[in-house]
């Protein structure tokens, strides 16, 4: 039989902030697995040597921001056989997508001193707007359990075992209580996709909705509870719902309901 | 029937420790009351008080002398029997070929102290479900097998309790091997004893005790008299298939989908609530795999993806199915309602959603004629 050769992998980086990638070098138990499946062909992020395309997995982090980006990552979906965004800048803009409920180029010159040599998009963008992508792994950051079970049901064919359920579900199988019933605290939980096993709840603060939306989330009702009887004023629910996953369609509509 | 102090707790949790179980009961943790492990009789949550209501729960010291000032809590028993995670088996891969192996399912003696009566109606319906049908859960069957049951009736039902008009409390009447009752006779709180089974006889008579004077029995009566009258809520089941049957296209269903998150608490905190999902997993060299059994929720779409799709795809078709299968079909399918009126799923829903509300809704919208036909959804969808 003759050796299958190993798959070649890639990881990318657009606007970001390095830690979804930086997840992939901290799976330390499983790094080594990780490196015997697949051949680590371009990850600038671990190192310089670099392994010409095509690819056939590639791992996307980051939102587009600028005119070039827009360009590089139709190359980097011509090149990649399946193609998976990790993080929330990559799956729904990120942080930086806050951006998009202004128009960037009034703060453009407050931040920058020669704001001529900027040349950047007025919106930041997921992957998904720009490139077909086989499948969205979510998280700011991604959770590393979540990525090697990406990457182990890429190697062998099947769906991952990712569920886009309520963050609930995982606070209530870790046995927590509820913060939001049992303190008032606000908690995005129930609007939120799982994959975080219900981190802040474990410790008593209440969810920031870090994985974005879950399947059919019902902000608009979690929001009319979050304001009375929890007694969050408008500006509070406008800043909740925007975060790292702002510009995901149910978080940035519900944060817009909320804007005067 | 037999009286003992409130020092005898702690004798009778040493007693159950020696004779070696491992004794799990109510705790305060995180400002609720939680079903873990009591490692002495100091981890026993005694002399608080709690409050309930649709969506809300706050703890607070009694203050009133009363050990047992408060309901069921933010935990379930079910976590003990039919954990939320489980492994059925493991296999390996070698030049041999492939190799199954089950997981053990042994458990070490559990013994519950304190579950309520509401409580023990819910784990005779999960044995139905469990260990009387064709296929026994040999996992639940491990767990329940040596299990010993403290009861505790409940002299404080809660705001959310509605055990009365589902017939499971505030009195325990079977399922335990001792059964307390605290009264307060001299002002002072002592308990009354039921035996139960003969380990339950066998455990009690470790204990110091003296036999209940007809006074203790007078106040039992009249403790569990009054806090039946306190429980407030009740839920009508006077025909309740027929009512689901004919609400299947009920405007209501579009008025609860518009609050229901589909978070899913409301199973996960319902003591009689069983569904499940397996999960596969496999080391990445794809030598070694598990499958797991975990919690799941009619209230996800997954649980009933199919090819093509999702049968349920909508919050008004899962809530639906939710509450008709808890509180009809269950009837059909298991002779008994899957609601045992714990109130869990009233105070836990984070946008409190009253399960008696919704039922009550349903007929009023019958009584109106507002009944059927003005839905905005078809069948299943
Ligand atoms: S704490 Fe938040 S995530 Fe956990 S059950 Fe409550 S609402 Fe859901
Ligand atoms: S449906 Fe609600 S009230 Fe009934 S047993 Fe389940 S959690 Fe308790
Ligand atoms: S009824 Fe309440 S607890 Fe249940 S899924 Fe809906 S919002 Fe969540």
């Amino acid at each position: 039989m003759v050796a299958k050769p190993k798959p070649k992998l890639a990881v990318w980086k657009f606007a970001s902030c390095d830690g979804c990638q930086l997840s992939l070098l901290d799976c330390e138990e499983e790094l080594l697995a990780i490196t015997g499946m697949v051949d680590i062909c371009y990850f600038p992020e671990a190192t310089r040597a670099e392994v010409k395309g095509p690819y056939d997995l590639s791992l996307v982090e980051g939102s587009i921001t600028t005119p070039h980006d827009a360009e590089r990552i139709h190359k980097i979906r011509r090149s990649s056989r399946t193609l998976v965004t990790i993080g929330a800048c990559a799956t729904a803009g990120g942080i930086q997508a806050l951006r998009n409920f202004k128009d960037v180029k009034t703060f453009i010159p407050l931040v920058y001193a020669q704001p001529s040599y900027i040349e950047t998009l007025n919106k930041s963008t997921p992957i998904s707007e720009h490139v077909f992508v086989d499948f969205e792994l979510r998280g700011c950051p991604i959770d590393k359990g979540q990525l090697v079970e990406v990457l182990n049901a890429y190697l062998w064919g099947r769906k991952p075992a990712i569920r886009p359920h309520s963050t609930c579900i995982e606070c209530k199988l870790a046995g927590n209580v509820c913060v939001m019933v049992a303190k008032g605290i606000p908690c995005l939980g129930p609007v939120t996709h799982a994959g975080c096993g219900g981190l802040c709840p474990t410790y008593q603060r209440g969810c920031y909705g870090c994985f974005g939306p879950k399947e059919d989330s019902n902000t608009r009702s979690l929001a009319a509870r979050l304001a009375s009887p929890i007694g969050m004023e408008e500006d509070d629910l406008v800043r909740l719902f925007r975060s790292f996953n702002a510009y995901a369609e149910d978080f940035r509509k519900e944060s817009e309901a909320h804007e005067d | 029937m037999w009286t003992i102090q409130p020092r005898g707790l702690g004798d009778l949790l040493e007693a159950l420790r020696n004779r070696g179980y491992r004794v799990v009961g109510p705790v305060v943790r995180d400002g609720a009351i939680c079903y873990e492990d009591l490692g002495s009789i100091e981890d026993l949550a005694l002399a608080w008080l709690d409050e309930q209501e649709p969506g809300n729960y706050r703890l607070t010291g009694s203050g009133n002398g009363d050990l047992f000032s408060y309901s069921p809590g933010a935990h379930t028993w079910k976590k003990f029997l039919h954990k939320p995670s489980v492994t059925l088996w493991r296999a390996t891969k070698d030049q041999k070929g492939l190799h199954l192996k089950e997981e053990p399912t042994a458990e070490g003696k559990v013994a519950l102290f304190g579950a309520r009566p509401c409580e023990l109606a819910a784990i005779a319906i999960q044995d139905r479900v469990f260990l009387e049908g064709p296929f026994v859960d040999s996992f639940y069957a491990a767990a329940r097998k040596e299990m010993f049951v403290v009861a505790l009736n409940c002299s404080h039902p809660s705001k959310s309790c509605f055990c009365v008009s589902m017939k499971t409390g505030p009195r325990a009447a079977t399922g335990f091997d001792l059964c307390l009752t605290e009264i307060h006779p001299n002002g002072e709180a002592e308990l009354v004893v039921e035996v139960g089974s003969e380990t339950g006889g066998l455990i009690l008579a470790d204990l110091q005790r003296r036999e209940a004077t007809e006074k203790d029995l007078e106040a039992v009566r009249k403790t569990l008299e009054e806090a039946e009258q306190r429980v407030e809520r009740s839920l009508d089941t006077e025909g309740i298939q027929g009512l689901f049957d004919r609400s299947f296209e009920s405007p209501q269903w579009d008025d609860v989908a518009r609050r229901c998150l589909g978070c899913a608490n409301c199973t996960m905190v319902c003591p009689t609530c069983f569904c499940t999902t397996v999960v596969e997993s496999s080391d990445l060299a794809g030598a070694e795999a598990t499958r797991t059994r975990i919690w799941d929720s009619c209230f996800t779409k997954d649980f009933t993806y199919i090819h093509g799709g999702s049968v349920r795809p909508s919050g008004y078709s899962r809530y639906r199915q939710w509450i008709t299968h808890k509180l009809a079909n269950w009837i059909e399918q298991f002779g008994t309602s899957g609601c045992v009126g714990c109130g869990r799923c009233i105070t836990w829903c984070p946008v409190g959603i009253d399960i008696t509300a919704e039922v009550e809704a349903l007929r009023a919208r019958e009584r109106t004629g507002s009944g059927s036909g003005g839905s905005s959804h078809e069948g299943n969808a």
